[in-house]
Order: structure tokens, then C-alpha cells, then sequence
């Protein structure tokens, strides 16, 4: 991947016309920039049209870019605002003001999985989540891939962006901050719900098998 | 400030993993989960699933749309 050259080989790469290194960062970047731009259209061919227009913004605006933020958020950070564009023309608008809507309140592991106020020990687990099995190497890995990006697809629009660019690219969290403009603690809501979501769909499908006694998850 | 319950913990796990929590309230956390096997799984499981979206293989740009930029790189740098 193009990551491996510095922002300032990068930049004086583009900036001289080197066609090997806009073609690696096309190829490194253009994925995770598909999956943000997912999340604020309505097809994939508009989320590739933003792609494309974004790289074409970075073919002529690299001259502008001044090293105050690093290349990968500066780009993103157009990727995000062409995509925004194109999701107002397309009367689909991800809010990202305010956390009020989208399921971002309230508990993220379902209540019933804890003791209640009149229990022995209130607000602890009624039985503890049963103990994942290892998928590596074995016929679940294929299945298990197919089941993590269900549950990806399922998640609403601005938890999919954040966890997309967290831990599904590795962005830091300051980096994902800093590209889509919000708080850290606006991120890590969004991240955590969308994180404790998955874990929820993959829960039933990864445990162990059943032990006398034990609940599912 | 009472202990912590495990259903407060399950709700500071990202904080807790990014940094997040005060020094008193990572303390808690890690008390907590020195005591409770039922948490430290949660925490395990939260890691893993972070770890399977890592595996997520996104589809890259069509070979049209990469020609197509790489065009356009090339006829702005003519």
C-alpha cells in the first residue's frame, strides 16, 4: 500500500505528476473511501462518482495542500464534503450535528441480561456471555466474513461511517474526528454502538456450543 | 462513587479502549474486571469483533474509474 511512503514523498510525488504513486494511493485509499462514501448516497455508482470527483479535487487542489493536517485526512476530508454534496442532491442527508437519532441512546447490551433492582447482585450478568469459539482455519472463517459484513450493512448511516473508518481501515480516532468534523466523544458513541451491535449479531453464530444451564447471548 | 456493575461497564468498554476514561474511572474499570470473568469476556469479544471488521474486504474503484483518473492525473500534469 501507498502508506508506506511518507505524506511528503507522497505529495511531491503527485504535486512532480509521478503516475506510480497517484496509482498506488488510488488503489490503497479508494476502498475505505468507497465504504465512507457509501453511507451518504444512495447507490454505489454515486459512491464511486464521489471517489472519482474526489481524486480529481486532489489532482488539482494538491498545490493548495499545506501539511497542517496529514494527506490521508485532508483527502478524506474532501471525499467527505463532496459526498455530503451529492447526498443533499440526492435528498439523503446523514445528520451528524446531533446524536439524538439513529438509536445512539440508550443501553447497547440488552437489560434483561442483567439483574434487576430486587436481585442479589443488581446490574450484574444474569449469566455471563458465553465464551466465542476461534473461527481461524476452519469452514465458520468463510461463513463468519459473510456474517460481519451483513451485520456492517445493517448498521445505521453515521456508525457505519465511523466504525468503517475505525476498525475496519485502522484510522485513529483523532484522524476520524478531525475528517468528519465531530467530537471525540460523538465518535466513540457512534463507534461503540456500532461495535456492540455486531458483536451482538456475531454472538449467537460464534458461541460455543450450549453448556447445561447457559443462556444464549 | 459506588463499584462499578457490569452493566456499567459494558457501556465504557470503547472509552476504556481508546484512552477515554479518567485515571479514577480506568481504575474502576480494571478493578472491576479483575474480579469478573463475565466482563472480561465482553471485553475480549468487543476486541475480536473489531479485529473481524479489520478482515472486511472493500471493493476497490472499476478498472474504468481508475483508467479514467489516471487519464486525468496524466492530462493535467501534460
Amino acid at each position: 500500500m501507498a502508506v508506506a511512503r511518507t505524506d511528503d514523498a507522497l505529495v511531491d510525488g503527485v504535486r512532480a505528476g509521478d503516475e506510480g504513486v497517484f496509482t498506488d494511493l488510488v488503489g490503497g485509499w479508494s476502498r475505505s473511501m468507497l465504504l465512507v462514501a457509501r453511507a451518504f448516497v444512495s447507490t454505489e455508482a454515486s459512491a464511486e462518482e464521489v471517489v472519482q470527483d474526489t481524486w480529481l479535487a486532489v489532482i488539482r487542489g494538491i498545490d493548495g495542500f499545506e501539511g497542517r493536517s496529514s494527506l490521508r485526512t485532508w483527502v478524506y476530508r474532501i471525499l467527505v464534503n463532496t459526498a455530503k454534496t451529492r447526498g443533499v442532491r440526492e435528498s439523503r442527508t446523514v445528520p451528524w450535528s446531533s446524536i439524538a437519532d439513529d438509536g445512539d441512546h440508550g443501553p447497547t447490551v440488552d437489560p434483561a441480561r442483567f439483574q434487576g433492582a430486587g436481585e442479589p447482585y443488581p446490574g450484574g450478568w444474569r449469566s455471563f456471555p458465553r465464551q466465542w469459539q476461534s473461527s481461524e482455519g476452519t469452514v465458520l472463517a468463510g461463513e463468519l466474513r459473510t456474517m460481519v459484513r451483513s451485520a456492517f450493512d445493517a448498521l445505521p448511516d453515521r456508525q457505519r461511517v465511523v466504525i468503517t473508518l475505525r476498525d475496519v481501515m485502522g484510522h485513529s480516532a483523532g484522524e476520524v474526528c478531525d475528517i468528519l468534523d465531530i467530537s471525540g466523544a460523538n465518535q466513540r458513541v457512534l463507534l461503540h454502538r456500532a461495535r456492540a451491535t455486531v458483536r451482538a449479531r456475531l454472538a449467537p453464530y460464534l458461541e460455543q456450543p450450549t453448556a447445561p444451564g447457559q443462556e444464549a447471548t | 462513587m459506588g463499584a462499578l456493575t457490569c452493566q456499567d461497564l459494558v457501556e465504557l468498554v470503547t472509552d476504556y479502549l481508546d484512552g477515554a476514561l479518567d485515571q479514577a474511572s480506568a481504575r474502576r474499570f480494571e478493578q472491576h474486571l479483575a474480579l469478573c470473568a463475565g466482563c472480561q469476556t465482553y471485553l475480549d469479544q468487543m476486541r475480536t469483533t473489531a479485529a473481524l471488521l479489520g478482515e472486511i474486504p472493500a471493493e476497490s474503484l472499476s478498472e474504468d474509474a481508475q483508467a479514467t483518473l489516471l487519464a486525468a492525473f496524466r492530462t493535467f500534469h501534460r
